[in-house]
């Protein structure tokens, strides 16, 4: 065998240089342990009571530093099981204002080591939560006949606005899996639910603080632990600023009214959300305190689905708010170009197929065909891609390619909304078709709706303002997001990188001004606004649940956007009947402050209108 | 079947360096009996209630006995034959780990079968060393003879740790980071670990101190550059056995330094402090070039090339760091511990300080512990274990867990010396690698010298993979080292 002895010399150095780790180690124990007086020693060894000090939760601002959700008091009342003396129960019962049995059945709950895995008989536990400041006060001058009870105060959530209930999310109380799951809680913590409340949990809560007392060997209280010196303060949960503005989002939801569907703008240089609304929505403030279970679960009931935040969970067919997507895709694959007409006879016909249309010009090139929604020019186009085998080989990798450049632009996939329980809508691939009309049996014509937004094709209305975001950037987007800033410190990572879809940016300068178009002289005149220039994208989509969902996308002003909305009505008929009108207002009212004059009849319209749905699918 | 091997198992037992079993032993029982104080509640139950962490951890502790016995009844050539083989299915394992993980607390990296959830990372260590013993084991494999062979060796670290990050578990990748001791241990050039230790502290140095200035200069780079005058001189010295270099460079060093604290200091003239301070060094640097060519001692020239690759790293921080985001730069700072966060990973270290400190020369007693008894510290029974020792058994036991990780890491070195086969003495060193660096982080940690980076004390923090990750480790050290013998 051979040795290498210059080598083997190197284990004095490795040997060595541990010896010196080592010995920096035991000098800072030594500092930390038996020089530094801070750290002190205590030959006590008494029974402690650690009472839990909670930090004040985080509060929100919406993006102009208006307060939206702050911080009230709460009671509850706990006991340390082991110290509890025989009391007069009736008394006691009388004061907070239950029946026997209710107290009977909260200290079984209480035992229960299933509902509340961390009991101990040496330990504080809840007994009864939240007390009205009558019960805390007529409580508080009682107490000293109830050894072994005290009082904890908390802290519930309140609201300034009656809106924005899905996107604030409420606190509750914490559940076995929470603890199970999270060091950080102990039974009787509160825990966010739903909206920023949810998804930012681990900022707004802050850390837990801790009072110790000394018992002594019958458990009574002698003091403060060395004078508190091994306290903890809590340190407050860091605020929240939103990028939702409140004022835009409670007037989005008022013009939302009667209606099911959603709204969603964005500033799109930061993909900031500016109101994210799903209607119908409810007040946040009836999921605070004792009556929060009862009214969950009303919510939770209705046929209407509130709690159900259409904006970033429901997935729509986007109808033509989808067609700037397919010419963006026919310009990168160079299937067309910017002069290249399609013929539209009052729909597309071709192979025994109809796809109808209504009246304008014929042939026309691709801006026209946005301006006035033409379904026969993106049938056309996608057919030529789609069947072009000369070169992809095959309508399935034809169609894979044309997926692919959807799924860069954000459809098919979450795009990592900062909100719990976002969907990705739904975007087939060549083998969804292959297995569905079996391999190689089908090409454009089989699936030729996807071309217009239908068919297969579903989006969240976040989705569609996200596209709209993007083509008013000319080509870029920010991840959606409803945070701007967390106090003292920074967002969480990626999420305000820049993404590029796969489509050449200048191909959007044409798709905009297609759009542009579209409301100078095409299906969405509505929009235009006095002095602001207006683009947009109207969208009326077909569905087998009843009448057509009415969609309309737009970005202003024109030149440098600096708002980007998406409305979505469900069965309200044409895009320029419902969205056109509630994705325009809400774009004035944010650029404007106000609402013009020659506008305010359509306001007028469409805060009084309400549609009727019928009975609701089941799930 | 040859004679000899019928009473394989006895020879085995009786070549067995019990010594270090000995020490692994007081490991795991120290460690079970530190999570059961950890966790310990005023009216807990029992250390071997299986409801509680310290009886789950004895239930693992029982099961890594029967694999040591299993690792040592197999037969040693089978893991130089199987070396490559295990280090692939492991590739394998942490491939679709992400793929199959459920999502616990931000990482992908446990892999559930029923009741037990197993993270392939802790399996990988061992699986790795063996990779990388057998490569060095290969015949006439000489890591210096061509670069490939260094290509080689790096990929076998590198590509678990690619697979691990994926999971999204940096602790666990970085402990492979270890394994560049063995390749210096095997003939790569101690300036490469110089030069990687050099760059981590002109980086933390230069992040650190950016917000104040000496002279004009930002005070982390006047350090660098103070460094960088120290490194020469001492280097100088080590290389050409000359003292009177270093004497002259200490006092050219000085009397510049002198003057210059006169002119910027009590005369209060601005002094352009970047151009003079490396003037000076280029002087220096100069002389020292010059020397070398008289004594016609070329070796020397590293000595500048030193520092002159301090300077220059110096400058690529500073540029790096000049073109990041505001909130980029702070998120390094914070992940580098350089940033007190006192909400987020400052206030661990912080409470874990108070509770070592407070446990003065012997402790509070077993059970006594009050700052991890009221749950301050989190994590405490896991990569915080130590602090539980520190409060309850005091600066002793402190001493006494450090003397112990000192005795296995020395113990391991002296195994793997002492072995015939190039590959048992590389695997030898592998683990005698992790295991410092474990000890290392985790303590360093711990007491707040190094960042916080979540890896486990082996042997005493909770957790099953850990422990048996760890054991397979060292117990296929133990199983080669018993047959070094028979095969000579």
């Amino acid at each position: 065998m051979r040795k290498d002895y210059n080598l083997e010399k190197r284990k004095y150095i490795i040997g060595g240089f541990i010896l010196l780790i080592a010995l920096v180690y035991l000098v800072r124990l030594f500092d930390l342990q038996i020089n530094d007086s801070k750290y002190k020693q205590s030959a006590d060894s008494n029974a402690f009571l650690k009472k839990t000090v909670y930090p004040s939760r985080g509060l929100i601002y919406d993006r102009n530093g208006e307060l939206v959700v702050y911080n009230q008091p709460a009671y509850d009342v706990m006991l340390i099981p082991r110290d509890v003396q025989p009391f007069d129960t009736l008394d006691f019962c009388a004061t907070l204002n239950i029946t026997p049995e209710q107290l009977r059945r909260r200290f079984a709950d209480m035992r229960d080591k299933r509902l509340n895995p961390g009991y101990s008989s040496y330990t504080p536990q809840k007994l009864i939560t939240q007390l009205s400041s009558q019960d805390y006060g007529r409580l508080q001058e009682k107490l000293y006949r109830f050894p072994g009870f005290f009082i904890q105060k908390r802290i519930l959530r309140q609201y300034n606005h009656a809106s924005a209930a899905n996107v604030l999310g409420n606190i509750r109380e914490v559940n076995a899996n929470d603890i199970e799951n999270d060091e950080y809680y102990a039974p009787g913590d509160y825990t966010g639910d739903l909206g920023v409340e949810k998804s930012y949990e681990s900022y707004l809560r802050g850390h837990k603080g801790v009072e110790i007392l000394i018992r002594d060997a019958r458990g009574r209280i002698q003091g403060r632990f060395e004078d508190g010196a091994r306290d903890v303060a809590p340190i407050g949960g860091r605020d929240l600023r939103l990028s939702i503005d409140i004022g835009l989002q409670e007037y989005a939801e008022s013009l939302m009214v009667g209606k099911r569907g959603a709204v969603v703008a964005i500033e799109p240089e930061t993909g900031e959300i500016l109101c994210l609304v799903s209607s119908p929505t409810y007040d946040p403030r009836l999921l605070v305190g004792r009556q929060r279970g009862e009214n969950y679960r009303k919510l939770v009931a209705d046929e209407a689905w509130p709690l159900y935040d259409r904006a970033y969970m429901a997935a729509y067919p986007p109808g033509s708010t989808f067609k700037p997507t397919q010419g963006l895709i026919f310009l990168q694959e160079d299937i067309i170009n910017l002069n290249t007409t399609y013929p539209c006879y009052h729909g597309y016909i071709n192979g025994g197929l109809r796809v109808g249309c209504h009246s304008h010009g014929s042939p026309l090139p691709l801006k026209p065909a946005l301006q006035t929604s033409c379904n026969a020019f993106f049938c056309w186009g996608f057919k030529a891609m789609i069947d072009r085998r000369s070169k992809y080989g095959s309508s399935a990798k034809a169609f894979e390619v044309w997926k692919n450049h959807l799924v860069s632009m954000g459809y098919g996939y979450k795009l990592g909304l900062d909100l719990p329980g976002e969907k990705r809508g739904f975007l087939p691939n060549a083998k969804f078709y292959d297995k569905f009309y079996s391999e190689g049996r089908w090409s454009a014509n089989t699936i030729i709706s996807v071309a217009i937004g239908q068919g297969e094709i579903l989006a969240t209305p976040l989705q569609i303002a996200n596209l709209c975001a993007t083509i008013a950037n000319r080509g870029w987007f920010i991840t959606p997001h409803v945070v701007k800033e967390i106090q003292d410190t920074v967002m969480p990572a990626g999420l305000l990188d820049v993404r590029r879809p796969t489509i050449d940016s200048h191909w959007y300068d044409d798709i905009a001004e297609g759009m542009r178009m579209a409301v100078t002289g095409g299906t969405c005149r509505r929009a235009a606004l006095r002095d602001i220039a207006v683009a947009g994208k109207t969208g009326t989509a077909q569905n087998p649940h009843g009448k057509d969902h009415s969609a309309f996308m737009g970005f202003a002003p024109y030149e440098k956007p600096r708002i980007a909305v998406a409305a979505y009505i469900e069965n309200a008929g044409f895009g320029a009947t419902y969205g056109v009108p509630i994705g325009s207002l809400v774009m004035e009212k944010y650029l404007t402050g106000s609402i013009a004059p020659e506008r305010k009849a359509m306001e007028e319209q469409m805060l009084n209108s309400s549609l009727v749905y019928a009975a609701p699918r089941k799930k | 079947m040859l004679p000899q091997e019928r009473n394989s198992l006895a020879r085995t037992l009786r070549n067995v360096d019990w010594l270090t079993v000995a020490i692994y032993l007081l490991m795991v029982v120290a460690g079970a009996i530190s999570i059961y104080a950890a966790s310990y509640d005023f009216d807990d139950a029992s250390i071997f209630s299986f409801d509680e962490f310290s009886g789950k951890q004895l239930r693992w502790i029982g099961l890594s006995m029967a694999i040591a016995f299993v690792l040592l009844l197999v037969d040693a050539r089978m893991y130089e034959t199987y070396a490559y083989p295990i280090y692939l299915f492991m590739l394998v394992l942490l491939a679709i780990t992400p793929l199959v993980a459920p999502d616990i607390k931000g990482s992908h990296s446990w892999i559930v079968l029923g009741p037990v959830s197993l993270q392939p990372a802790e399996f990988a260590k061992f699986a790795t060393a063996l990779a990388l013993a057998k490569l060095f084991s290969g015949y006439h494999f000489a890591l210096n003879a061509k670069l490939s062979n260094y290509a080689r060796a790096v990929s076998i670290i590198i590509v678990p740790v690619v697979l691990i990050l994926a999971q999204n578990e940096t602790g666990s990748a970085l402990t492979f980071m270890a394994l560049f001791f063995v390749l210096y241990r095997e003939g790569m050039s101690g300036l490469i670990l110089f030069a990687a230790l050099l760059s981590v502290v002109i980086f933390v140095v230069v992040a650190k101190f950016a917000d104040t200035a000496v002279m004009g200069v930002p005070t982390g780079e006047f350090a660098v550059l103070v460094i960088a005058e120290v490194m020469l001189a001492v280097m100088a010295v080590v290389y050409s056995k000359r003292f009177e270099i270093a004497r002259n460079l200490v006092l050219w060093f000085a009397g510049t330094g002198l003057v210059l604290w006169l002119i910027a200091g009590p005369c209060g003239v601005a002094v352009p402090g970047m151009p003079v301070m490396l003037g000076i060094l280029g002087v220096a640097a100069v002389y020292v070039a010059f020397e070398s060519v008289r004594y016609r001692v070329p070796a020397v020239l590293i000595a500048v090339g030193a520092a002159m690759y301090a300077v220059v790293f110096m400058f690529c921080v500073h540029v790096a760091f000049d073109h990041l985001q505001p909130h980029q730069q702070m998120r390094i700072k914070v992940v580098l511990g350089i940033e007190q966060d006192l909400r987020g990973a400052g206030y661990n270290v912080n409470q874990s300080k108070i509770a070592i400190g407070s446990g003065g020369l012997t402790g509070k007693g077993f059970l006594n512990g009050t700052q991890t008894k009221l749950k301050y510290v989190p994590e405490q029974h896991t990569d915080f274990i130590f602090c539980t020792i520190g409060e309850e058994e005091g600066f002793v036991g402190s001493v006494a867990v450090t003397a112990l990780f000192l005795a296995l890491i020395l113990r391991t070195i002296t195994i793997a010396e002492r072995q015939p086969s190039t590959f048992s003495r590389v695997y030898a060193y592998c683990v005698a690698s992790y295991f410092i660096f474990h000890f290392c982080i985790n303590i360093g940690m711990v007491i707040g010298l190094c960042p916080v980076i979540g890896i486990p004390l082996p042997f005493f923090s909770y957790g099953g993979s850990s422990l048996w990750g760890f054991t397979i480790l060292l117990f296929i050290m133990l199983r080669l080292d018993a047959a070094r013998r028979g095969r000579g």
